[in-house]
C-alpha cells in the first residue's frame, strides 16, 4: 500500500469530519437564538446582552465558528440541561452498551450473512439457495421495529423464554441482536452469494481445480479473497444503517445505549446531547470508512498501488 | 457502464414487449396489493367505516370481529376506542403520501444536482460530489433526528427532511449517466446543430437515462417508507391526532400484551408494501436493464 493512498484517504476522512462539524454549527445557529430559549421571556434586555457577550454570541460568525471548533477540540461539547452535567460525559457512559449491541449484531451478520451467502452460491438452485434468497428478500423488507415487536410478542409474552427489555444477562442481548442483525445479514448474504457466483466461473478457478487443489482450499484461498471487495464494501456501507437501526432497536427493547439517549434527547430538545451524539457518530463513520478503504488496499493490492481512484 | 447507457437508448423500444409478456404470479400479487393500498389511500374518506380520530370510550380495546369482537369493528378498536381498520386505512394514506412526496423531492433535487455537476464540471462538480460523499457517510436517520431536534417538529419540516433522503444516490447516478451520454454520438450531433443545452438535456439525454432512474425509485421508495415509519414509530415523525403506519405501531406497542391487534395490522401493512415495491422493482429491473437482458439472451 503506497503512503500516498493512505494519505489521500486520511485527508478525505478529515474533510468529512470538518463537514460534519460545520453542519452541526450551521444547524445550531440557524435553529434560533440560544439566549431566547434559555432565559425567561420577561428577562430584561441588559441581561440578554450580558449573556450574549458571555457566550461570545455578539462576535462575528466566523469567529464564533472558530471558537466552537476550538471548544470541541478541548472536549467542550456543551452542557446537558436535562442531566445538569457536561454532554460528553452523559454520552460516553452510554457507549459501552451500544458497542455491545452493535458488535454482537455485527457478529451475527457476518456469521449468518457470509455463511448463508457462501452455502447458497456453492449449492446454487438447491433448497438452501432458495431459502437464502427468500431470507434476503424478507429480511430486507421487514422493518426492524416490527420484527422486534413480533419477537417480544412471541418469545417474551407468549412463550416467556426471554426478557422483553432491559440489560444485564446474555438473555437480554438475544432479541435486540437478532432484531438489529437480520436485515443487515440479509444484505450481506445477497452480496456474498452474487459476488461469489461471479468469481466461481473465473478461469483461475478452473485452473486451480485442474491442477488438483482441494475444493475447500479453492474456495478459501482463491474465490473468497477475490469476492471480498464487494462484500467489504457492503459491510462498510451498511455500518451507517446499523447505527441508524440501533437507535430504533434500543428504543424498542429499552436498551439504555446511545441510540435511546439520542431519541429521548431529541424529544426533550436537549441540544448539547444531540450535537454530541451526532458528532460522535460522524467520527465513528469516518473511522469505519477509513478502515474499509484500507481493507480494500489489503484485499486487492492493485487498489493501493497508487492507481488513481475512479469515481463511479 | 457505457454499454448500459448505450443500450438504454433502445429501452423505449422494449417496453411493449415486456408488457406483452405475462408477469409471474408473485409480481401479480404484489401489484394487486399495491393497487389495493392505493385505492384505500385515495378513497380513504369514502371507504373507512369510521373517522381516524372518532373516539368511543365505551368501545375501548375491543378485539377484532373474527375473535369474537363487535362485528362493526372488523379489526377491533384501540385504547381510545378508535376503529383500527379505519385508522389503518388513513395511516396507509399518510405513509404512502409522505413516501411519494419524499421520492419526488429527493429525486428532483438529486437529478438536478447531477445534471449541474455533469454540465458545469470544475468546482461545482467537486462541491456536489463532496456533499454526496458526506451524505453517504452519515446515517440519514441520525441527520433527520438532529434536524427535527434543532428546529422542532412540524409536518412540513418532516416532509422536507424525509424528502432529502436518497438525493445523493440520484445525484451520483445522474452525473455519471449524463457524463456518459454527453460523450456519445447522438448528444454530440445535436450539440453541433447548435441546440440549447437545456433542450438537449430535457429532450434527448433525460429520456435516455430515465429507465435507470426509475429503477432507482423502486429501490428508494421502500427505504423511504421504512424511514418515515421508523421516525413516526419513535414518536418524532407524524404527530397525533394525525396517524401513520409507524405511529400506529408505536402507539400499539404499549398495548402489545393485551391488545396486539392495535400494532400488528400496521406492521403487516408496512411489510407487505415495502416487500411488494421491492419485488416489483426487481422484476422491472430485469426488464428495463438492457445489460441483464443481453446476458440472458
Amino acid at each position: 500500500m503506497s503512503p500516498r493512498f493512505v494519505l489521500t484517504k486520511l485527508l478525505r476522512a478529515l474533510l468529512t469530519l470538518a463537514l460534519a462539524v460545520t453542519f452541526v454549527f450551521v444547524v445550531l445557529r440557524m435553529s434560533g437564538d440560544p439566549v431566547t430559549q434559555m432565559l425567561p421571556d420577561d428577562a430584561p434586555a441588559s441581561v440578554r446582552e450580558q449573556y450574549r457577550e458571555m457566550w461570545g454570541l455578539d462576535r462575528p460568525l466566523p469567529e464564533q465558528y472558530l471558537r466552537y471548533v476550538a471548544g470541541l477540540a478541548r472536549g467542550d461539547f456543551g452542557f446537558s440541561f436535562r442531566d445538569d452535567r457536561p454532554a460528553l460525559d452523559v454520552v460516553l457512559e452510554r457507549v459501552p452498551l451500544t458497542l455491545e449491541l452493535g458488535l454482537s449484531a455485527l457478529a451475527l451478520t457476518l456469521g449468518l450473512g457470509l455463511g448463508a451467502g457462501i452455502l447458497a452460491a456453492l449449492r446454487r438452485g438447491s433448497t438452501v439457495d432458495h431459502a437464502t434468497m427468500a431470507f434476503t428478500i424478507l429480511g430486507h423488507s421487514m422493518p426492524n421495529f416490527f420484527l422486534g415487536i413480533l419477537l417480544i410478542l412471541w418469545l417474551a409474552m407468549t412463550w416467556r423464554i426471554l426478557p422483553s427489555s432491559g440489560v444485564g444477562t446474555w438473555q437480554h442481548l438475544v432479541m435486540p441482536t437478532v432484531t438489529l442483525g437480520t436485515s443487515y445479514a440479509a444484505t450481506v448474504a445477497r452480496f456474498t452469494r452474487s459476488s461469489l457466483l461471479e468469481v466461481l466461473h473465473q478461469p483461475y478457478m478452473r485452473t486451480a481445480k485442474a491442477k488438483g487443489v482441494p475444493f475447500g482450499r479453492t474456495i478459501l484461498r482463491h474465490a473468497l479473497p477475490n469476492a471480498g471487495i464487494p462484500i467489504a464494501t457492503v459491510v462498510g456501507l451498511r455500518i451507517g444503517a446499523l447505527i441508524g437501526g440501533a437507535v430504533v432497536v434500543e428504543t424498542v427493547f429499552a436498551w439504555p445505549g446511545v441510540g435511546q439517549l439520542l431519541v429521548s434527547s431529541v424529544a426533550y430538545r436537549d441540544l448539547a446531547v444531540v450535537q454530541t451524539v451526532v458528532l460522535l457518530i460522524a467520527f465513528t463513520m469516518v473511522v469505519v470508512n477509513f478502515l474499509v478503504d484500507i481493507t480494500y488496499g489489503w484485499l486487492d493490492p492493485r487498489i493501493g498501488a497508487g492507481r488513481r481512484e475512479a469515481r463511479a | 457502464m457505457s454499454v448500459q447507457a448505450a443500450s438504454t437508448a433502445r429501452a423505449g423500444g422494449r417496453m411493449p414487449r415486456f408488457l406483452a409478456r405475462r408477469p409471474p404470479v408473485v409480481v401479480a400479487l404484489c401489484s394487486l396489493w399495491l393497487v389495493l393500498a392505493l385505492v384505500l389511500a385515495l378513497g380513504a374518506d369514502r371507504i373507512a367505516p369510521f373517522g381516524y380520530a372518532d373516539q368511543s370510550l365505551l368501545q375501548r380495546l375491543k378485539p377484532p370481529a373474527f375473535l369474537g369482537g363487535d362485528p362493526s369493528h372488523l379489526l377491533g378498536t384501540d385504547g381510545l376506542g378508535r376503529d383500527v381498520l379505519s385508522r389503518l386505512i388513513y395511516a396507509t394514506r399518510a405513509s404512502l403520501l409522505i413516501a411519494f412526496c419524499g421520492t419526488l423531492i429527493g429525486s428532483a433535487i438529486g437529478t438536478l444536482l447531477g445534471f449541474l455537476a455533469a454540465h458545469l464540471r470544475g468546482w461545482v462538480e467537486e462541491a456536489v460530489m463532496l456533499m454526496v460523499d458526506f451524505q453517504a457517510s452519515m446515517p440519514f436517520l441520525i441527520i433527520a433526528l438532529a434536524i427535527l431536534a434543532f428546529f422542532g417538529n412540524s409536518f412540513e419540516l418532516f416532509l422536507v427532511v424525509v424528502g432529502f433522503y436518497g438525493w445523493e444516490v440520484y445525484a451520483r447516478l445522474t452525473r455519471s449517466l449524463v457524463l456518459q451520454a454527453n460523450a456519445q454520438g447522438y448528444a454530440f450531433a445535436i450539440r453541433t446543430l447548435g441546440v440549447h443545452p437545456l433542450r438537449i438535456y430535457a429532450r434527448h439525454v433525460l429520456p435516455n437515462i430515465l429507465s435507470v432512474l426509475i429503477v432507482q425509485v423502486t429501490l428508494n421508495f421502500p427505504e423511504l417508507i421504512l424511514l418515515e415509519t421508523s421516525l413516526s414509530f419513535l414518536g418524532l415523525g407524524v404527530q397525533p391526532p394525525q396517524t401513520s403506519l409507524g405511529l400506529m405501531l408505536g402507539e400499539g406497542r404499549n398495548y402489545i400484551a393485551t391488545a396486539w391487534w392495535m400494532a400488528i395490522p400496521a406492521g403487516i401493512a408496512i411489510f407487505l408494501t415495502t416487500l411488494s415495491v421491492s419485488l416489483l422493482g426487481d422484476w422491472l429491473r430485469d426488464r428495463l436493464d438492457p445489460t441483464l437482458q443481453a446476458a440472458k439472451d
